[in-house]
């Protein structure tokens, strides 16, 4: 007996549960109902509903990314400063949330925004007479987005900037950096690989959703997390489900496959600069 | 009359198209401290973990007592091992660790606490039993890798530079309780090293291997003494070597002169390779030598002084000697008949492969090599069975 | 004193995260203790819904579905973390090609969107003509959380010196026992990382739960069909119970680890 054999069980699992669900799912995304190969499929998700549907999914999972990058970067950063005290502490605070149930949260938050409610309350309170809708907008999707993602932002990237050697930070200041100069030359390229995988883990879940759009926007904003789930459940037309999970997939990957690219090319540059430097 | 214990018979092992071992064939005698000797990737590891059981050869037997136990699995066999970096159990504790392989073989409980406090004792650990193996300092872990191997009253024990991750003092200490461990225990002792010293002081006989292939064996001073070739005289000591040809029996022409030797049996004018040790040369003043040349330098070695003389015909020789010259000075050197050591030259190339062991920094490194082996390598191997 | 001083910018800044965050936390609460049972306003606290969490047959459903989830949880995350332990093990004596490419494979789940995980084996159940129901609930779970515990469990692999499973071979273990004695004991700790990762993710899991549990609700599914007429007061009581669990299981944890204690 090979140790391998211990894997075996494992082989057949991943073949079924792993290998056969993608498989079948592009079966069905290229076949017709009748058996036949057929890209009916996609070309039909190239209709114009379709593509804003898939266009409006990409711009909200993008904001969101952005946006928690922007809350998420100065909070790991002042997290993993040890300028206060107790740090530890308050990084556990923010992961806390998650552990209540996520559409629990998800749902107080369209309490939280209806008109009527505790926001729109104090909106009025302070002045504002007529409070524009905030509950079933973009906004608001967006909002329970950044809500739910933002941890996944802060917890790599306050990995990132905790494994940092303080020292390289101290060198730069030695050598007369200014603090804005050490932040862009030191501290932010050593945070990168926080930042790459804060990105993408934001970027995928907040792309496919369809829990939070049908909690906050009302149903009105279709994501494409929402057409797989119609098409599945409602619709019954898994060929079509089945290609526009395939588009979204497919999406996602290059997505990732830009980010990375683009932080390795960030690199590639930096190595090209020391070699010329070290040429002269 | 000395009995043989193990028969290693026609060893050839291949990973992944290299031929680690070629054809090695020697034979352990019982209660004898044998020393596999070469640099890193001469393959005397992979020989003692076929000993072990923990790789099979591809071609050759293994007979133990006359057995053959070439398939045998490792804990079926009557070996026990030393490890490399020891290996010792980081989750349990001193006792623990050395009880292993006692309550594996389910002695009973007075008898295992009998026989690790004995050990312990052995090793001069007596005391430590309930500390854990971490805060441990690296002699005496090495101290617990041997009683966790010798409490198995195993007949042989197989070590696998043991002593290479000490700092040389304890290095020297533990060389000497080595070999007295041996003679107190009875048993047979086979010891992999890459220290040609460690293994000229402690072993009964040496197995000098390089790039797969067993280059001489025999007792310390014959090995030092009477080199087999090139390799052996490089790897053991440190040697000038000298291109030569004997003329007839008993002469030998190198350096530029013709010299009284000892040897004989070469055919007419057959090219040699001619070996002198350095502590065998003689300084005298230059009318007086068979060759002469001129100091480029002198190191204060502490027992002596390394000088070395660059002859007229531009050989530097390497010359040990307790007394100095003046850089510069002209000298002439005596070499006796019978400190000449006389090669035939190797005929294939596979011998004359040559490694820099007098070089630190490539001996250091090819040693981290041997300690860190390739970790797809090893995690190819895997936990197989 | 002056220490409160410091830095006041920045603890402003983290403040104000976290009452973003924790809003609709304090929000669910607070609902929780309201004596009405609309979340219109707050009339009075009390205890009313936790009473009525636990005794009124209207919150079966409710009861019932923490009980799936729980159930879910507990049997995935057991189940999945032997069987990842042992597929992790195996993978691991693989040559670097054949072991990439299965942990490649492995990958996939994690990088999927749930979403598509969750059809693709919703597509898989209806094919294979498996009932949907607390089985193919289970079997999902069991499907992303195994490839989780693979990747726990494999660095601490990669830590062990092979040397030590070599070492008690050598003292007379056979392979099984020298697994079990030796290796199992040196990467526990990435077992116990996977397992409780596996248990958290499962009880939290809409998605994939969603498409594969049928008739049979856990917490998550039986929130969202609530959430169009509106979750009742009873909910929030329980997420509330929930949570001060999980708090004073992680206070606990903190204490005995001396981590949140010591700094």
């Amino acid at each position: 007996m090979t140790r391998k054999s211990l894997s075996y069980p494992y082989l057949v699992w991943m073949a079924l549960f792993i290998l056969l669900p993608l498989g079948l799912i592009i079966y069905y995304s290229v076949t017709s109902d009748n058996g036949g190969f057929t890209l009916e499929h996609f070309s039909r998700f190239l209709e114009k509903d379709y593509l804003m549907v898939l266009a409006r999914s990409l711009w909200l999972a993008l904001i969101c990314t952005v946006i928690c990058l922007l809350l998420g970067y100065p909070a790991a950063y002042i997290l993993a400063s040890r300028t206060l005290k107790r740090a530890n502490m308050l990084l556990v605070l923010f992961l806390l949330p998650m552990w209540m149930n996520f559409l629990l949260r998800t749902y107080a938050w369209a309490f939280l925004l209806e008109r009527g409610g505790i926001i729109y309350t104090f909106l009025q309170k302070i002045g504002i007479s007529d409070p524009p809708p905030m509950l079933n907008t973009q906004g608001a999707i967006v909002l329970g987005m950044v809500y739910n993602f933002l941890p996944f932002m802060v917890l790599p990237i306050y990995t990132a900037l905790s494994k940092m050697d303080h020292h390289l930070v101290e060198a730069a200041y030695d050598l007369g950096a200014t603090p804005v100069r050490v932040f862009g030359k030191i501290t932010l390229p050593l945070s990168m690989p926080g930042v790459i995988s804060g990105i993408t883990m934001v970027f995928m879940p907040s792309a496919s959703t369809f829990v939070i759009s049908k909690l906050l926007g009302g149903g009105k904003q279709m994501l494409i997390g929402d057409l797989i789930e119609s098409q599945f459940t409602i619709y019954r037309n898994w060929h079509f489900g089945s290609a526009v999970s395939i588009v979204l997939m497919l999406f996602i990957l290059l997505s990732m496959r830009m980010v990375n690219g683009a932080s390795e090319a960030d690199l590639d540059r930096g190595k090209s600069r020391e070699k010329r430097r070290r040429r002269a | 009359m000395p009995e043989k214990l193990i028969e290693l018979q026609h060893i050839t092992k291949v990973f992944d198209g290299v031929t680690v071992l070629d054809d090695v064939d020697f034979y352990i005698n019982r209660n004898e401290f044998i020393t596999l000797l070469g640099p890193s990737g001469c393959g005397k590891t992979t020989t003692l973990r076929i000993l072990g059981g923990f790789e099979k050869p591809d071609e050759g037997r293994v007979l133990f007592e006359g057995v053959d136990i070439t398939t045998i699995p490792p804990y079926k066999r009557q070996l026990n091992t030393v490890f490399q970096r020891y290996a010792l159990f980081p989750h349990m504790n001193v006792f623990d660790n050395i009880a292993f392989g006692l309550h594996i073989n389910k002695r009973p409980k007075d008898e295992v606490r009998q026989r690790v406090m004995d050990a312990l004792r052995l090793v001069d650990l007596t005391g430590f039993e309930y500390r854990h193996v971490d805060s441990l300092s690296g002699g005496q872990q090495q101290r617990v890798a041997i009683a966790r191997a010798i409490v198995n009253r195993p007949q042989v024990l197989l070590l696998d530079e043991p002593l290479a991750a000490l700092d040389l003092k304890m290095r020297k200490g533990m060389q000497r309780e080595l070999k007295e461990m041996q003679q107190q225990l009875g048993i047979t002792f086979v010891y992999v090293t890459h220290d040609q010293e460690e293994a000229l002081t402690m072993s009964d006989t040496i197995v000098v291997m390089n790039g797969g292939v067993l280059q001489q064996i025999g007792p310390p001073t014959s090995i030092y003494n009477e080199p087999k070739n090139r390799f052996v005289a490089r790897f053991i000591g440190e040697s000038n070597i000298l291109d030569g040809i004997m003329p007839k029996d008993c002469l030998v022409r190198f350096g530029g002169a013709e010299f009284e030797c000892v040897d004989t049996g070469f055919a007419p004018d057959e090219a040699v390779d001619v070996v002198v040790r350095p502590e065998d040369i003689y300084i005298v003043d230059e009318k007086n030598g068979h060759i002469t040349g001129e100091v480029i330098s002198v190191t204060f070695m502490g027992m002596f002084n390394e000088i070395i003389v660059r002859a007229d015909d531009g050989f530097e020789w390497r010359i040990q000697d307790t007394g100095s010259r003046p850089v510069g000075s002209r000298v002439g050197l005596i070499v006796r008949p019978d400190d000449i050591h006389i090669m035939p030259q190797p005929k294939d190339s596979t011998e004359a492969v040559e490694v820099n062991v007098f070089d630190a920094d490539a001996a250091e490194e090819a040693f981290a090599e041997e300690l860190e082996p390739d970790p797809a390598a090893m995690e190819d191997k895997g936990y197989d069975a | 004193m002056k220490q409160a001083f410091r830095y006041p910018l920045r603890k402003l800044y983290l403040a104000l995260l976290l009452i973003f965050l924790y809003a609709p936390l304090m929000v669910l609460i607070v609902y929780s203790f309201n004596k009405s049972g609309d979340m219109g306003g707050f009339t009075g606290f009390s205890f009313k819904w936790y009473i009525e969490l636990f005794t009124n047959p209207r919150n079966d459903g409710v009861l019932q579905a923490l009980y799936i989830t729980l159930a879910v949880a507990a049997l995935s995350s057991v189940i999945s973390t032997v069987f990842g332990t042992i597929a992790a093990l195996g993978i691991y004596a693989y040559r670097r090609g054949v072991r990439n490419a299965i942990l490649n494979i492995t990958y996939l789940p994690m990088l999927n969107p749930d979403i598509v995980t969750g059809v693709s084996l919703m597509v898989v159940m209806t094919f294979a003509r498996l009932p949907f129901g607390f089985l193919t609930l289970l079997l999902s779970h069991i499907g992303f959380n195994v490839p989780y515990v693979i990747f726990s469990v494999l660095p601490k692999l990669g830590q062990v010196d092979t040397r030590t499973y070599e070492a008690a071979l050598d003292l007379g273990a056979t392979p099984g026992r020298a697994i079990r004695k030796v290796v199992i004991p040196q990467i526990m700790p990435g077992i116990i990382t996977g397992g409780l990762l596996a248990f958290t993710l499962s009880l939290d899991d809409f998605v994939i739960s969603y498409f594969c549990s049928g008739e049979v609700q856990n917490l998550s599914v039986l929130v969202y069909s609530m959430a169009r007429k509106g979750v009742t007061p009873e909910l929030n009581a329980l997420s509330t119970l929930m949570f001060i669990v999980v708090l004073g299981l992680l206070l606990l944890i903190n204490r005995r680890s001396d981590s949140v204690i010591s700094f």
